[in-house]
């Protein structure tokens, strides 16, 4: 699956945006012989959903190898992997489907195969508590998603994006309808204050999993991106979404960060700071939105704070992958996530706290680590735009550095702990796993300029050109 | 490759991996100016603790709730505020959902009208 998106990324990046209408004689062909919308689902993929589409796999690919060993006494092994896959499913259709309806279906398959493996360790009372919630939210946010795009067909009879997007009239439906899009998806990908519900899913499912979570949270993130810059675009009043995208973010990266530190589950204070780092997409991407209708502002800043979100997604993707693995390696052999029991692991645990380091130094913005590429391309480009929104950042990044001092110090470092004396690394299919997202990682801090310049611009670019992705299916129509 | 350029500056990764070798050489070479008397295992090497024993070192490890006691204690108003909003009950998540729906749809009808 990594193989065939890297892939479809040669060719997108080698030839463009390519289309696939689904059930045509020809798979360009995107509007039938006496039509002049397209009544077919289409998949398109542009440059921002194969950069979405290359995260999935990636991750996924860790995942599954981490997921060999950690679920190895887990009963129902088939029913595992195959969920995992579907997951899989739900997130790649919803990077690369054309279409809003289909959007909402892999949303709802991306939804509930997430709860099911969020609650798929039973025998743990808490997990059930947290497929629930996930599930609940899941649902209401799905069904948003549905009545939202009812909206849109009601009015414009079309389901597919390039279209609705090329006969928008931004009626006050219109903008109903973009209010129930961009809030159920600012839920679904946990931004303040839509976020309670992601300590208690990431905290409970398996590491693998959550992992997995975190990467649908972005696909979710994807699809607000969509709505916003591609169905809407720079039309309707973008400023005002922007902004509110900007305090959704600045709330984000600032309630999240507070909130970790206090807490004692390393899976919960890891998920605080997925919220928190997902503040810094939202900002980054809405200083961008702001700016949509202003082409000299988002020339000499705009895009550069698109770029830093976007690259930001990748990169917490993988660290954040590395860190929730991390954690589980720590559940796997000590069978709880409460770091009052935890210390002096490194001393027994020596990969796991390497890689941990790793994450955390990421995460935390520590030079020449990839946290602080796409933070440095947030702060000097946001600062452009507003000063304030840029300290701000700064200092949730020393809040994050000093959250995860406190793990780390009470995890890894101090005298080994007579109930933890006996504690073995885990076992190197799980050491391979976090392996692969460590060694991304450290390819992604010495090249940055070989990432950004190759897939982070082009998404970047891929979102901004709203006539583009319309062209690509409508191009034939007058 | 390495560069990445915002407009106002630039980061090379390579620069600074190199600054930080030089950095690390110069941290070792000070450290083996120094002094050279320090045996182990004698009582330099001891915890003193104003006379007292000091506890065993598996007590010695500060656990997680203890650190940063000092933060949470001046922004106890902070956090108190906020763990009341975190109730962990289901019902409430929704209740914020509608809530910041309609705020949004209302933000945006108002700016349309104003525009």
């Amino acid at each position: 699956m990594e193989l065939l998106v890297i892939l479809l990324a040669r060719d997108i990046y080698a030839n463009g945006t390519v289309v696939y209408t689904l059930g045509a004689s020809l798979p360009d062909l995107t509007i039938p012989g006496g039509y002049i919308v397209p009544v077919r689902i289409i998949l398109e993929v542009d440059g921002m959903s194969i950069f979405m589409g290359i995260i999935s796999a990636t991750v996924a690919l860790a995942a599954a190898v981490y997921s060999l060993r950690f679920m190895k006494a887990e009963t129902g092994q088939a029913k595992f992997y195959t969920l995992l896959l579907l997951m899989v499913v739900g997130m790649l259709g919803l990077e690369f489907t054309g279409d809003m309806f289909n959007l909402f279906v892999f949303l709802e398959i991306l939804s509930i195969s997430g709860a099911a493996l969020v609650a798929f360790r039973t025998r743990f009372g808490d997990t059930s508590e947290g497929g629930f919630k996930y599930i609940v939210i899941s649902a209401i946010g799905a069904l948003t998603v549905l009545f939202a795009v009812g909206l849109l067909y009601a009015q414009y009879n079309l389901l597919n994006i390039a279209a609705l997007a090329d006969v928008m009239q931004y009626t006050i439906l219109d903008e109903i309808a973009l209010a129930l899009l961009v809030i159920a998806f600012v839920m679904k990908l946990g931004g303040v204050p839509l976020h309670m519900w992601v300590p208690d899913a990431y905290s409970v499912a398996p590491a693998p999993v959550t992992a997995m979570l975190v990467v649908s949270s972005q696909a979710c993130l994807y699809a607000l991106f969509r709505v916003c810059f591609t169905l809407y675009g720079v039309s309707l009043n973008m400023a005002t979404v922007g902004w509110i995208v900007i305090i959704l973010g600045v709330l984000s990266m600032f309630i999240g960060v507070t909130m970790a530190i206090p807490q004692t589950d390393i899976k919960r204070l890891m998920a605080y700071h997925a919220i928190s780092q997902t503040g810094y997409m939202l900002l980054g991407v809405g200083v961008g939105l702001a700016v949509l209708g202003n082409a000299e502002a988002l020339a000499a800043y705009g895009r550069d704070a698109m770029a830093g979100g976007i690259f930001h997604i990748i990169n917490h993707a993988l660290y954040k992958g590395l860190l929730f693995l991390t954690a589980g390696a720590l559940f796997y052999r000590l069978g709880h996530r409460d770091l009052n029991r935890m210390g002096g692991l490194g001393h027994n645990m020596k990969f796991t706290a390497i890689f941990f380091i790793i994450g955390a130094l990421a995460i935390s913005g520590i030079p020449p680590l990839n946290g602080f590429a796409s933070k440095f391309m947030i702060y000097e480009s946001v600062y452009q735009f507003n000063p304030i929104l840029a300290i701000i950042a700064m200092l949730v990044s020393i809040i994050t550095l000093a959250s995860f001092t406190k793990a780390f110090q009470s995890a890894f470092t101090g005298p080994q702990l007579p109930e933890s004396k006996d504690v073995k690394e885990v076992p190197k299919g799980m050491i391979v796993g976090m392996g692969i997202l460590a060694a991304v990682i450290i390819v992604f801090s010495i090249f940055p300029g070989l990432i950004v310049d190759n897939i982070v611009y082009p998404a970047t670019d891929a979102l901004i050109n709203q006539a583009g992705y319309i062209n690509a299916v409508m191009g034939g129509v007058p | 490759m390495s560069i990445l350029e915002s407009g106002l500056a630039f980061w090379n990764p390579i620069i600074w991996i190199f600054v930080f070798i030089i950095a690390l050489a110069l941290a070792y070479y000070f450290r083996s100016r120094g002094q050279k008397k320090y045996k182990k295992g004698t009582a330099q090497t001891e915890i003193f603790l104003s006379g007292e024993e000091p506890p065993e070192a598996e007590e010695r490890h500060v656990k997680a709730h203890n650190i940063y006691w000092g933060f949470f204690e001046t922004l106890k108003g902070y956090y108190k505020e906020n763990m009341r909003a975190h109730t962990g009950i289901v019902n409430d998540y929704v209740i914020w959902f509608v809530a910041l729906i309609a705020l949004t749809a209302v933000i945006l009808f108002v700016v349309g009208l104003i525009q």
